[in-house]
C-alpha cells in the first residue's frame, strides 16, 4: 500500500488502483457524515478534486492521486457515510482508478515514510 | 497576534484529551475523543459536561434590583423590573438601528441582577453598560474569578442532585444560589441545548475539583464547541454573529417573544431602548425578511454563507444561510437562514447553491428536536 501527502492511501488490484483516505484523515476529519463521488467514466488528471467529503465539522475535497479513468466507486459509503470513520482502509474505500502509467504509484510514501510524515 | 487566554479547567481538557481551538480569544476543547455526533447523542440521551468559562458573567448593582433593572431597561427591549426573584430571562442589546448587539441572559437575584453575555461581546457590552448606567447610579461589575459550566441533557437533575438536593426542585429558568462542598454556586436551570439542564458559576478554585466529580458518574461526559453547535442548531437557538448581528432585528430574528407587551407600543413602559422606533415599525408591520428553519432535501448539509435562490436557475438570490450542518439527532442535515417574509412558510421549496448546483431546500418549522424543558 502507499500513500499520498494528501492522506490518501492506494492500493494496486491487478491493473487498478483502489484509492481511500487513511486512519489520520479520517480522525481529523471526524465525523463524516456525507460523501459524494464522481461518476464512473470520468476521465481524472492528477490534482483534480474529484470526491467532496462532509464530516460535521467541516467539507473538504478529495484528489485524483495520479491521472486516470473512474471505473468503479463505492457507493455503500453514499449509503452510509460513518464507514469512513469505522473502516477507512478497508470497507470504506472510495474509487477505483485505471491508471494510464502504474510507475506513477511507486512515487508515493511506504507505510513507514507515511508514519514519519504525519508525526 | 494576540495571546489566547487559558480556562482555569485547561489542564482537565487537556487531560481528558479535548482537542483545544482558539475561540473568542480562548483555547477551547472543540471535541473529545468521543467525536462531536457521540458527544451530541450523550447529551440528548443522557448528561453532558460543557466548560462555558470564556462567557461573560456581569452584576449590576444599584439601590435595588428594581433600580438596576430599570436602567437595564434603557439598553434592553426586556421587562427586567418585572421578573421575579430568582427567575432568568433572555434578552438583547440593541442599537440605534434596532439591530442586536448582543444577546445575553439576566436574572433577578433579589438586591442585585446578575448577567451572563457572550465571550465575543463581553468587553463591548461592559463597556456599553458602563457609559450608559454608570451615570444612572448603577455599578457593572464583571465577575473574573468564577467559571462557568453547564450540565445538559435528560439525567442532568439527577446528576446533580446527588450533589446539590435543592436542584430538583428548581423549574426552567429558576436561579438559586447553593453551596456544593464548601463553595458557593449560582445555579440556574437553563441551557443552549434544547434539554433539561443546568448552568453553574463556580468559583475558580473549586472549579476542577467540581468538574471532576461530575464527570466521575458514569452518566456524564465531557463535551466540547462542536457539540454545543449541533445541538443549539437543532434547538433553533441562535448564536451570536452568526445568526443574529448588529444588521438584525429582534423581529426579523423571530426572537420577538422576548420582549414583553408592557415594553412594546401600548404597555406600560413602552420603548426607551436603542431602536424602539424601528422595532415598533417591525413588530407593527411585519419584517421584510424572516429567520426561518431549513432542511436540505439530499444528504449535503448546507453551511453557513450557502445562497437561497427561489428557483432552481433564477438569478436573484433572496437569501442566506447564517448556521447549518448535520443534525445527529435529526439524522439529516439542517440549518437556519434568512429570507424574505413571502418564502418564510414552512414547506416553501427553495434552493441552495452547494458547490455550484442548486440543491433543493425546504424552510422548516424551529425547533428540529422538541424542547424537554422542566417547566
Amino acid at each position: 500500500m502507499k500513500f499520498t501527502e494528501d492522506h490518501e492511501w492506494l492500493r494496486v488490484e491487478d491493473d487498478l488502483v483502489v484509492v481511500g483516505i487513511t486512519e489520520h484523515a479520517s480522525t481529523q476529519l471526524g465525523d463524516v457524515v456525507f460523501v459524494e463521488l464522481p461518476e464512473v467514466g470520468t476521465k481524472v488528471a492528477a490534482g483534480d478534486e474529484i470526491v467532496v467529503i462532509e464530516s460535521v465539522k467541516a467539507a473538504s475535497d478529495i484528489v485524483a492521486p495520479v491521472d486516470g479513468e473512474i471505473v468503479e466507486v463505492n457507493d455503500a459509503i453514499v449509503d452510509e457515510p460513518g464507514k469512513v470513520n469505522e473502516d477507512p482502509l478497508g470497507a470504506a474505500w472510495f474509487f477505483k482508478l485505471k491508471v494510464e502509467d502504474m510507475d506513477e504509484i511507486d512515487k508515493f510514501m511506504d507505510e513507514d515514510a507515511y508514519k514519519e510524515f504525519v508525526g | 497576534m494576540t495571546e489566547l487566554k487559558r480556562l482555569a479547567l485547561h489542564d482537565l481538557h487537556t487531560e481528558l484529551g479535548g482537542r483545544m481551538v482558539p475561540f473568542a480569544g480562548y483555547e477551547m476543547p472543540v471535541q473529545y475523543p468521543a467525536g462531536v455526533m457521540a458527544e451530541h447523542t450523550h447529551t440528548r440521551e443522557k448528561a453532558g459536561l460543557f466548560d462555558v468559562s470564556h462567557m461573560g458573567q456581569v452584576i449590576l448593582r444599584a439601590g435595588s434590583y428594581e433600580d438596576a433593572a430599570l436602567a437595564l431597561e434603557s439598553l434592553v427591549p426586556v421587562d427586567v423590573a418585572g421578573l421575579s426573584e430568582g427567575r432568568q430571562r433572555y434578552g438583547f442589546f440593541t442599537n440605534d438601528a434596532g439591530g442586536l448587539l448582543d444577546d445575553l441572559m439576566l436574572a433577578n437575584r433579589g438586591d442585585h441582577l446578575f448577567m451572563v453575555v457572550n465571550a465575543a461581546c463581553k468587553v463591548q457590552d461592559i463597556a456599553h453598560m458602563r457609559a450608559a448606567l454608570e451615570p444612572q447610579g448603577v455599578a457593572v461589575e464583571e465577575i473574573t474569578d468564577r467559571a462557568l459550566l453547564a450540565l445538559q441533557g435528560p439525567m442532568a437533575e439527577a446528576v446533580l442532585a446527588a450533589h446539590a438536593p435543592a436542584v430538583a426542585g428548581m423549574r426552567f429558568m429558576d436561579v438559586a444560589v447553593m453551596e456544593i462542598d464548601g463553595a458557593e454556586c449560582w445555579i440556574s436551570r437553563s441551557g443552549y441545548t434544547g434539554e433539561d439542564g443546568y448552568e453553574i458559576s463556580v468559583p475558580e478554585g473549586a472549579a476542577d475539583g467540581f468538574a471532576r466529580k461530575l464527570l466521575a458518574d458514569d452518566r456524564v461526559l465531557p463535551i466540547g464547541l462542536g457539540a454545543r453547535d449541533s445541538l443549539r442548531l437543532e434547538a433553533g437557538l441562535c448564536l451570536y454573529g452568526h445568526d443574529i448581528d448588529a444588521g438584525t432585528t429582534p423581529v426579523e430574528a423571530g426572537l420577538t417573544w422576548a420582549i414583553q407587551k408592557i415594553r412594546r407600543p401600548g404597555g406600560a413602559r413602552p420603548g426607551g431602548y436603542p431602536g424602539a422606533d424601528r422595532i415598533a415599525h417591525d413588530l407593527d408591520e411585519g419584517p421584510a425578511r424572516r429567520r426561518v428553519g431549513l432542511r436540505p432535501e439530499g444528504r449535503a448539509p448546507m453551511r453557513e454563507g450557502v445562497a437561497l435562490f427561489a428557483t432552481e436557475d433564477g438569478e436573484d438570490q433572496i437569501g442566506k444561510i447564517t448556521s447549518g450542518g448535520f443534525g445527529p439527532t435529526v439524522g439529516a442535515p439542517v440549518a437556519m437562514g434568512y429570507v424574505p417574509a413571502q418564502f418564510a412558510e414552512p414547506g416553501t421549496r427553495l434552493w441552495g447553491e452547494v458547490r455550484g448546483k442548486r440543491l433543493p431546500v425546504a424552510v422548516a418549522p424551529l425547533p428540529f428536536t422538541p424542547a424537554n424543558f422542566k417547566r
